[in-house]
């Protein structure tokens, strides 16, 4: 059995059990992937994920791969200032941890990860400062947050399901600063779709 | 503190609102087979309205003059399956045969992946039928753009 002790959570992939506080959940061997596969840890049990979920991912990989390259590309701009430079830094690391832990995950299940795009044709005639950079981002996340909503429902391994739930919170968290950042009602509806 | 039954009530009231028991499901299979064309290429300014805002969640993947995660959407509508230059397409799409006139259009963007098993789209799909006429009246008319001109 493999075991991987963290501060407060232990992943034990044999018995597919993830504990955090006290709290168990089950979790497929996919699932697992998905949570570990980020940063070379794999802690890979039984696969259950079906053909169907590894195309779902695979669009997820690219929508990750879309949105690091926007980040990189506000990141090296020089549109934006120390703050807003900081937030897209770190909110890129996090589209880069979703990417690794979806990628591992497809490979894990037998797929071929999509690979970036070489140009997303982003509108850089439109990017002359640092709200149209935040806007652009912006419109990412709000679209990431669409497509995990969308994939949710439809991916067969439930244990898949609310790993992406858990990056759709992630996205909407981003959505929600850039509104902010921007002046814009941060949470402008209690519904997201 | 709201009990339980109440509790079950509330949400159950709530799926309702939100479409999410799929009773759009129905009707879009009725009001697409009674639709034309051109009904949807002039669909009513509020449905335009609706149809742009029900393209935002496509935008997660699509854009209309560019391919990203999916194909451009500009010219969908009569286009055949798999046929825009340039996109990998699922050997599903290509091999489907289909040209995506309204009621096949409906049909896919309503259940993608129950329309045409195995395609790369990984979207459960628009539930509301409402909604989806308005987004098929929207790239419709998207297509007349300027965005969309070649």
């Amino acid at each position: 059995m493999t075991e991987t002790n963290k501060s407060k959570k232990t992943i034990v992939a044999g018995r597919r059990r993830f504990l955090t506080n006290g709290s168990t959940m089950v979790l497929s061997g996919a699932a697992l992937a998905m949570m570990a596969g980020a940063g070379g840890r794999t802690l890979i049990g039984e696969a259950q994920a079906s053909e169907n979920d590894v195309a779902i991912l695979n669009a997820a990989v690219s929508t990750e791969y879309e949105a690091i390259a926007a980040y990189e590309l506000g990141a090296a701009s020089g549109l934006l200032s120390a703050g807003a430079l900081k937030l897209g830094i770190s909110f890129r690391d996090h589209h880069q941890e979703h990417a690794e832990a979806l990628v591992a995950t497809v490979q894990k299940l037998g797929g071929t990860p999509n690979e970036p795009l070489a140009d997303y044709g982003f509108p850089l005639d439109k990017l002359t400062d640092e709200a149209a950079v935040l806007r652009l981002a912006a419109g990412l996340e709000k679209g990431a947050v669409s497509a995990y909503l969308g994939a949710v429902p439809i991916l067969d391994d439930r244990g898949l399901a609310k790993v992406a739930a858990s990056i759709l919170g992630d996205e909407a968290m981003h959505w929600a600063v850039l509104r902010n950042a921007l002046g814009e009602d941060p949470v402008p509806v209690a519904f997201v779709e | 503190m709201m009990g339980h039954s109440r509790f079950v009530l509330f949400l159950s009231g709530l799926a309702v609102a939100l479409g999410l028991f799929g009773a759009g499901a129905g009707a879009g299979a009725g009001s697409s087979s009674n639709s034309s064309s051109m009904a949807v290429a002039h669909a009513p300014g509020g449905q335009a309205g609706l149809g742009e805002k029900v393209f935002s969640r496509c935008q997660a993947c699509h854009s209309l003059a560019r391919n990203r995660t999916g194909p451009r959407l500009c010219g969908v509508v009569g286009r055949a399956a798999g046929a825009v230059p340039g996109f990998r397409y699922s050997g599903a799409m290509l091999s489907s045969g289909l040209v995506w006139e309204e009621e096949k259009l409906l049909s896919f963007i309503e259940d993608p992946r129950g329309t045409v098993p195995g395609t790369f789209m990984g979207y459960a799909g628009v539930k509301d039928a409402d909604d989806r006429k308005a987004l098929l009246g929207f790239l419709a008319e998207a297509a007349l753009t300027q965005e969309c001109g070649e």
